[in-house]
């Protein structure tokens, strides 16, 4: 018998089988290969916490010296309260950045180095062509940066893409998120150059104004939500 | 025999689907700023482009005309989906390098190109050599690309400092522009001048 392949009937018949062979084996792939992608996410989240306080390892290592190093991983709301109920290495940052100010959910983490105590946090915000985000790390006075990871999805390669340099990044050891009077200044990313010595200021990248910008925004609007915590922590440890 | 290896060896310079077809510009455009993506966008192509034109030889007689086209997106979507996926499990850095990229390996003409000219009237290995061979052409000519743009605008081949510290030290910078995509345009450009200054034959057409 010989088959009409121009047939409405073949034609309904032979879309149909081909689209679920192709569902089919598209869902085998994707679940056979989910748990390895999402064990490579996970690391690279760990391997960026720890480079945030200046431990730079392969993704392989990082579950290891995260466990090592991260002594507590918390959520806090923007009251600086602590809440239990969730696992501060499942929140998405970019969900909860949705979220009204007093929903969020904000991640601490917790790191011990060489005896000394550093507060770990998220930052997120918006580059030229897409998110920006990354880590910042305070030491136990909580105003002077120890160290910061940036990242980015698709800033442009050379420049706006160079915040994830270290030439970049050093600038911001050391500069202090609060002045004198004790009042939240963040640190601005100055186009043209810092000034030296500047210790609430870095240089911006030439040629990349509106990622250096983000950059700035991102600390100053991520930070800020953890002013209330702190606060806290601050007047726990002065009280010891 | 000399056929089947003609089919291969062609597209690499004489009918090359980028610089004497120009087709596959935007993606040359897009992965070439450095080497390892663009290595990698050349081996996820070709793995793509040979399979999806011996599928499509395999299916060419069964396939109803009317959804013809439908069907050569569908075998090519299901390819890079699972390239995609692959790359994100086991090259991860490189995947999130490439990022939408791999994806628009569905629109990239090439590949739409090859089987609707070669694979939906020709045998499936000699679709599915057709499909290295153009693949291979392409890489090349991304190879090239990234070599030059690399070189001249990081500074680097493969992620490795070749152009000395004291260089810079005595002035000389990384050339910006050849990290956007316009020098990626005028170095394909350069090359095609290239080619039709050496190969003769390819003047003059059209």
């Amino acid at each position: 018998m010989k088959i009409n392949v121009q047939s409405s009937l073949y034609t309904i018949i032979y879309a149909s089988v081909m689209v679920i062979l192709v569902a089919l084996g598209l869902s085998i792939t994707y679940i056979k290969l989910k748990p390895i992608q999402q064990q490579n996410i996970l690391k690279e989240k760990q391997q960026s916490i720890l480079k945030s306080i200046g431990l730079v390892c392969d993704r392989d290592q990082a579950p290891e010296l995260f466990k090592k190093y991260i002594k507590d991983a918390f959520v806090v709301n923007v009251n600086g309260d602590r809440i239990d109920s969730v696992d501060a290495f499942k929140i998405n940052i970019a969900e909860e950045m949705q979220k009204p100010l007093k929903q969020r959910l904000l991640p601490v983490y917790i790191a011990q180095k060489d005896g000394k105590t550093y507060y770990i946090f998220p930052v997120r915000g918006k580059g030229l062509w897409g998110p920006i985000w990354g880590y910042v790390a305070l030491e136990d006075d909580l105003n002077t940066i120890y160290g910061v990871t940036f990242d980015h999805k698709g800033e442009t390669p050379g420049l706006g893409a160079q915040i994830t340099k270290e030439w970049f990044q050093k600038q911001f050891v050391g500069k202090k998120i609060f002045d004198e009077n004790g009042n939240f200044v963040s640190i601005a990313v100055v186009k043209g150059g810092a000034p030296d010595n500047a210790p609430h200021a870095v240089d911006a990248i030439s040629g990349a104004t509106i990622t250096s910008r983000g950059v700035q925004n991102m600390l100053k609007t991520s930070l800020s939500s953890y002013l209330n915590f702190i606060e806290k922590i601050r007047n726990k440890n002065s009280n010891q | 025999m000399g056929k089947l290896l003609k089919l291969v060896t062609e597209p690499l310079n004489l009918n090359n689907p980028i610089t004497v077809q120009i087709l596959g510009i935007c993606s040359a455009l897009a992965v070439t700023v450095k080497m390892k993506p663009a290595v990698v966008m050349a081996l996820s192509v070709m793995f793509v482009l040979a399979f999806s034109n011996a599928i499509i030889s395999l299916l060419r007689n069964t396939i109803p005309t009317r959804i013809r086209i439908i069907v050569e997106l569908v075998v090519i979507a299901t390819l890079v989906i699972i390239v995609d996926e692959f790359l994100k499990a086991y090259v991860y850095d490189v995947s999130k390098q490439l990022s939408v990229f791999v994806g628009l390996i569905i629109t990239n003409c090439i590949i739409m190109g090859r089987l609707e000219a070669f694979a939906l009237g020709n045998k499936p290995i000699p679709a599915f050599l057709d499909g290295i061979g153009n693949a291979a052409g392409y890489g090349i000519v991304l190879i090239i690309v990234s070599f030059f743009r690399e070189l001249l605008g990081s500074g680097t081949i493969w992620d490795i400092r070749v152009i000395p510290q004291s260089w810079y030290a005595a002035g000389y910078q990384n050339n910006g522009l050849m990290i956007l995509p316009p020098m990626a345009l005028i170095t394909i450009g350069f090359l095609i001048w290239l080619q039709r200054g050496i190969f003769k034959s390819l003047q003059g057409r059209s």
